[in-house]
């Protein structure tokens, strides 16, 4: 067990690679507890949301998720978040762990000095959260609800009782997997880890830990804040304009961050895969002419692909295609090179 | 429960050796496997280099975390185990069969000071 934000939380239970392999070929259950939720409500829900966040909330319909970043004056991150659409004016956003302080804080200062009618709520502690993901999730989570998962799309949510417990259902996850998460009353939580575990057993499903969550979601490319990204690197520096409403009136960084794409970034993210045998980590430096130029955000060897990728941050004339990248491993120096992201994308899936 | 082989000694570093006349095997331990998690690299020395006891003289690297290698004893080293680099993942399964490293000893008084199977059990208990 490890700390992290305060919860006791496994790394692993059979082990990182066995925990992935699950997940890419039946399922895993997660729990992500940890995960902070803070509802906005009110007839300026709308208004604080688009504010506060970088990609258009007005195109979601009520029962839709986006991916999102809660924005800084610059333009960088003060978090990533999903934003639900619980009700006409009433959103959730799911905020990571260790900044649910912040990020609350943020909201509320932003909510006062707009004077709208807005309620801020820290809902964290009303909703454990656990994540079924895997090929297998949709047929096993079948077999415990009566919700119609096929009609609940990627990015969507429904709610309903699963186990006999009342829940919400959004098939979203941080694997690149198919999959749902399962948000419900914290009391009720492990009646339904089991009965989730049980309902699976003949599936294959198994529990895993924050270990292969992370060679997961970075086998999907899937960013991790606070790591990939933070509150001094702008959306676009992240690779990530695809988050960013830019027909939207405007909004916290908007105006740094149009400045960003007309001019272009001077430093991104690059996706990289590893040539020599080595593992490149957090921290490593990118070196050019013996200097540093950069550094990895997020590097492991990911189980299924059997290659050593990562992240790093490196000046943008470095993030292209094919560009060569030298990473002091432990003062050896291996041989990377900048690939096409995801580093994996599960087999069928059309959407981005 | 693991068990550990009454023939080996061992290191507080979760390193075991067996010495076999003028020949010390050495790998890690059960439980270093299972604190590492999967094993994916391996980085060994040369043959011939000359190694105090307490030397890094290499790196073992799971997903999780790199860890060195330390020379149990002091000694030349006498072969690696080539095959045990290209699948490293060996030592997850069998960790008391999959040898890194063998020495030659150079100070016989060093293996006197080493664990015994049951003072390594209790260390890791």
């Amino acid at each position: 067990m490890v700390e992290f934000g305060g919860w006791d939380m496994p790394v692993e239970y059979s082990g990182i690679s066995d925990e992935h392999l699950v997940v890419r070929s039946r399922a895993g259950l997660f729990d992500v507890s940890h995960m902070g939720e803070i509802e906005i409500a009110g007839g300026d829900a709308l208004g604080l949301v688009q504010w506060l966040t970088s990609n258009d909330a007005s195109r979601l319909a009520v029962g839709q998720i986006q991916y999102s970043a809660l924005t800084t004056p610059a333009g960088t991150f003060v978090d990533d978040v999903l934003v639900y659409r619980l009700g006409d004016d009433h959103y959730l956003l799911v905020v990571n762990a260790g900044s649910i302080e912040k990020d609350y804080a943020w909201i509320r200062q932003h909510a006062e000095k707009r004077g709208g009618d807005a309620a801020v709520v820290n809902t964290s502690t009303r909703y454990a959260l656990v994540a079924l993901q895997g090929p297998a999730a949709q047929a096993v989570l079948q077999t415990l609800t009566d919700i119609d998962l096929a009609g609940v799309k990627y990015y969507r949510f429904a709610s309903g009782e699963v186990a006999g417990v009342r829940t919400t259902v959004s098939r979203t996850g941080y694997t690149g997997e198919d999959g749902f998460e399962v948000f419900a009353p914290p009391g009720q939580a492990e009646r339904l880890w089991k009965a989730l575990l049980d309902a699976g057993r003949g599936a294959g499903v198994q529990p895993c830990g924050l270990g292969a969550r992370d060679t997961l979601r970075l086998e999907a490319a899937m960013r991790l804040c606070g790591s990939d990204m933070d509150e001094s690197t702008t959306v676009l520096e992240a690779g990530l304009g695809w988050i960013v409403g830019w027909k939207k009136d405007g909004f916290l960084g908007a105006a740094r961050l149009r400045e960003q794409r007309e001019r272009g970034v001077d430093r991104k993210l690059a996706p990289f895969e590893v040539k020599d045998r080595a593992i490149a980590r957090r921290g490593h430096g990118v070196m050019l002419d013996g200097r540093p130029v950069g550094v990895v955000t997020s590097g492991t060897q990911t189980p299924f692909l059997k290659k050593a990728i990562g992240f790093a941050r490196v000046p943008a004339g470095m993030a292209v295609l094919g560009q060569a990248l030298m990473i002091d491993v432990r003062g050896r120096l291996v041989t990377a090179e900048v690939v096409p992201e995801p580093f994996y994308k599960r087999p069928g899936r059309t959407q981005a | 429960m693991t068990s550990y082989p009454e023939d080996f000694k061992y290191t507080k570093d979760h390193e075991w050796i067996r010495f076999d006349g003028g020949e010390a095997t050495v790998g890690i331990t059960d439980f270093a496997q299972r604190q590492l998690g999967d094993i994916v690299f391996l980085e060994l020395p040369e043959v011939g280099r000359r190694l105090a006891q307490g030397d890094v003289f290499g790196q073992i690297e799971s997903v999780k975390a790199v860890s060195e290698l330390f020379a149990p004893v002091s000694g030349e080293v006498l072969a690696t185990n080539a095959a045990l680099v290209s699948h490293p993942e060996a030592i997850n399964k069998t960790p008391h069969e999959s040898w890194i490293l063998k020495l030659r000893p150079t100070a016989a008084r060093e293996a006197a000071a080493l664990l015994d199977a049951a003072g390594y059990a209790a260390l890791v208990k």
